[in-house]
């Protein structure tokens, strides 16, 4: 079990507001009102549907998406908005991310030594050729993949070995903190698990800090140690993961882990989904606030709201 | 008693890519019984598309079929040429859904025209007739305000209503059997359970025989009533889902539900399936799986084992079957399933 005080904090987002067609009279809000943070060590899920802003997070910590409003605050330190340009190499070094698809977010016309080397080459964080090799050939073998593969062009690749690739090109930047977007949904049930595992091993031997993005809540229920749920911009309910699969408090929770197929035919047939209407909340009267119902347990709720949580909690 | 509807013999199909033959589907046997759902489960490039593709004679043109049998309705499509025959049962009694609702529609017709069209065709309806109809259709597949959407474009829809929309085209010439090749995959999984409802609901109204073919064992657990498990172009194992999920005797079978991640436990290493699925440009000796199972017998590597009859619902390609094997339980993780699952209902 984690403990949630005297830990290192990572990643301290706060307020985080992000837009899109900023110019527009009216900008669409992707992320609304964000705050969570990151312990040191720790993997923290992301989970919502699509278009619910999981991956514009993600983009906005890394800097790929501009904010709006709010701090994202890596190691105590401000990284959105403008920053010094030194900050700025550092955390396109300390941050890294993996992509969903590893079919599509490979260049399919450059060798593997290129893709993997790219963070190096921008960032001019080698000496001469041979440590550059070295560092390749490190990377590579940190994910399982022959040094040889080096050489070769992604098409000579399964789809597990294209998402290895994809890990290595993040960890050759020796970074602190991966940011995980979708990194097995688009991979076969076997070799799924051989990523997840990779993922585990090397946070272990390098002290990693996840976030990982995902939809595939049994996954995350196995990997994460803490999980946000987002439902259109706003994060509705943060907590540990067990708690928040043993006791699911907003509607919006509730009908994400109703949805998940159990591979179990006799449960999943008396199953009833439970469907979520965003309109069901009456926040005219009463705002909704985002409070700590339970110790790290956060909700976003209003007055009338809580009390019932409050109900669930106490049977 | 049900009855069987469409039934595959050694099926075997080969692809030539670049000169050399590929054997795509080696020797599958399959039984679809009327009103029922088939799941077909599998790895990528095991075959299950395939293989349900040559049901509706819509392989590939470097694709055939070499031998075997596919009987449904007293004839063999299995030997059926050229879109004149293949007409008569492609959409007509057997239509297929697609895994990806943003490309298997037209984005420049209208919703409306895209499932009359077939409307037309198929019941020879004329226009304010099949309009009519096309309106019903739109109706039962969960669409609000069907005469507003009938002039809209897939544009004008979200994934899980394009989705819809394709499965009113494929049921609006009542069709008997009804494929839907990963119907779910793109969509997320609050749509999913919706479309899943939706698929079993029409099945009861138009009295379908549905064919799931699917990765997701979820999935295959929430609609499945027989289960056929692929790998390499054969199928290893079927049975009904009780057999297949508690009572599974296929290693490969075994080591599909051993990876589950709710059967994970934290901070250890998942169950994972060692190598890589074998190259079927290859000739492939004795079982299929046995260089990525660990506790292969050595006739594994000699002889493919024939199918076993472990009940009358339940057969499976495994050597561990005949008397003469040693016996071999299931993997610790997968024993007492039921009772690690009953924890995940909300």
């Amino acid at each position: 079990m984690s403990q949630t005080t005297n830990r290192e904090l990572l990643i301290d987002v706060k307020n985080l507001r992000v837009e899109f067609n900023v110019k527009a009279k009216e900008p669409f809000v992707a992320v609304n009102d964000v705050s969570f943070h990151i312990f040191k060590g720790e993997t923290f899920g992301l989970v919502g549907e699509s278009g619910s802003g999981k991956t514009t997070i993600g983009r906005a910590i890394v800097r790929i998406n501009g904010t709006a409003g709010g701090d994202v605050m890596f190691k105590g330190r401000k990284i959105n908005g403008d920053i010094p340009k030194a900050l700025d190499y550092e955390v396109t070094q300390k941050i890294q991310m993996i992509f969903q698809d590893p079919m599509a977010s490979l260049n399919e016309r450059a060798k593997v030594d290129y893709i993997v080397s790219e963070g190096l080459y921008n960032t001019k964080a080698y000496k001469d050729e041979g440590e550059r090799k070295a560092k390749v050939e490190a990377a590579l073998a940190a994910v399982g993949l022959l040094p040889e593969f080096a050489s070769r062009f992604p098409h000579e690749f399964s789809g597990g070995q294209r998402q290895r690739i994809g890990v290595a090109r993040a960890l050759i930047m020796e970074p602190e903190f991966i940011i995980a977007d979708e990194p097995i949904s688009a991979l076969d049930v076997s070799i799924r698990a051989q990523v997840i595992n990779l993922l585990s091993e090397l946070q272990k031997s390098k002290g990693l800090t996840y976030m990982f993005i995902a939809h595939d809540l049994s996954v995350v229920r196995f990997i994460t140690d803490r999980v946000a749920v987002i439902s259109k911009g706003k994060i509705v309910e943060l907590a540990e993961t067990e708690e928040l699969f043993a006791h699911p408090l907003h509607p919006y929770t509730r009908s994400l882990l109703s949805a998940v197929p159990v591979p179990d035919p006799i449960e999943e047939k008396k199953k009833r989904a439970i469907y979520y209407d965003p309109l069901s909340h009456d926040y005219s009267v009463h705002k909704p606030k985002w409070v700590e119902i339970r110790p790290g347990h956060y909700i976003l709720g209003n007055d009338p709201e809580l009390e019932e949580y409050n109900a669930m909690l106490a049977k | 008693m049900v009855q069987s509807i469409l039934s595959a013999k050694d099926v075997v199909i080969k692809f030539s890519l670049r000169g050399r033959v590929l054997t795509a589907i080696r020797g599958a046997s399959l039984e679809l019984y009327e009103g029922q759902t088939l799941a077909i489960v599998g790895e990528s490039g095991s075959g299950k598309s395939v293989f349900t593709k040559s049901f509706v004679g819509m392989l590939d043109t470097n694709g055939w079929v070499e031998s075997g049998s596919i009987m449904f309705e007293e004839q063999d499509i299995a030997k059926f040429k050229g879109d004149k025959q293949w007409s008569t049962i492609r959409g007509k009694k057997i239509a297929m859904v697609f895994q990806d609702p943003m490309t298997s529609l037209n984005p420049l017709r209208t919703i409306g025209m895209q499932i009359q069209e077939v409307v037309e065709l198929h019941h020879h309806l004329k226009a304010a007739e099949a309009k009519k109809r096309t309106i019903e259709i739109l109706t039962d597949v969960g669409i609000s305000s069907p005469e507003d959407r009938y002039s809209q474009f897939p544009h004008e829809f979200s994934g899980g209503m394009r989705q819809r929309v394709v499965i009113a085209i494929a049921i609006a010439c009542n069709p008997k059997i009804l494929i839907c090749d990963e119907p779910t995959t793109a969509l997320d999984v609050t749509i999913q359970a919706q479309i899943l409802e939706l698929i079993r609901k029409l099945q009861e109204q138009y009295n379908l025989t549905v064919i799931y073919i699917t990765h997701d064992l979820g999935v295959v657990a929430n609609v499945a009533d027989q289960v056929a498990v692929m790998y390499a172009g054969d199928i290893i194992e079927y049975g009904t889902a009780g057999d297949i999920f508690y009572n599974a005797q296929h290693p490969y079978t075994w080591a599909l539900l051993s990876s589950l991640p709710q059967l994970g436990i934290k901070g250890q290493p998942l169950y994972s399936i060692k190598g890589t699925p074998p190259n079927l440009f290859n000739e492939i000796k004795g079982d299929a799986f046995a260089p990525r199972n660990p506790k292969a017998l050595k006739i594994d590597y000699v002889e493919r084992p024939p199918y076993f009859q472990v009940s009358p619902t339940h057969y499976a390609r495994t050597w561990l079957l005949d008397p003469r094997s040693p016996k071999m339980d299931p993997p610790e993780t997968i024993k007492h399933m039921r009772e690690k699952f009953v924890r995940y209902s909300v």
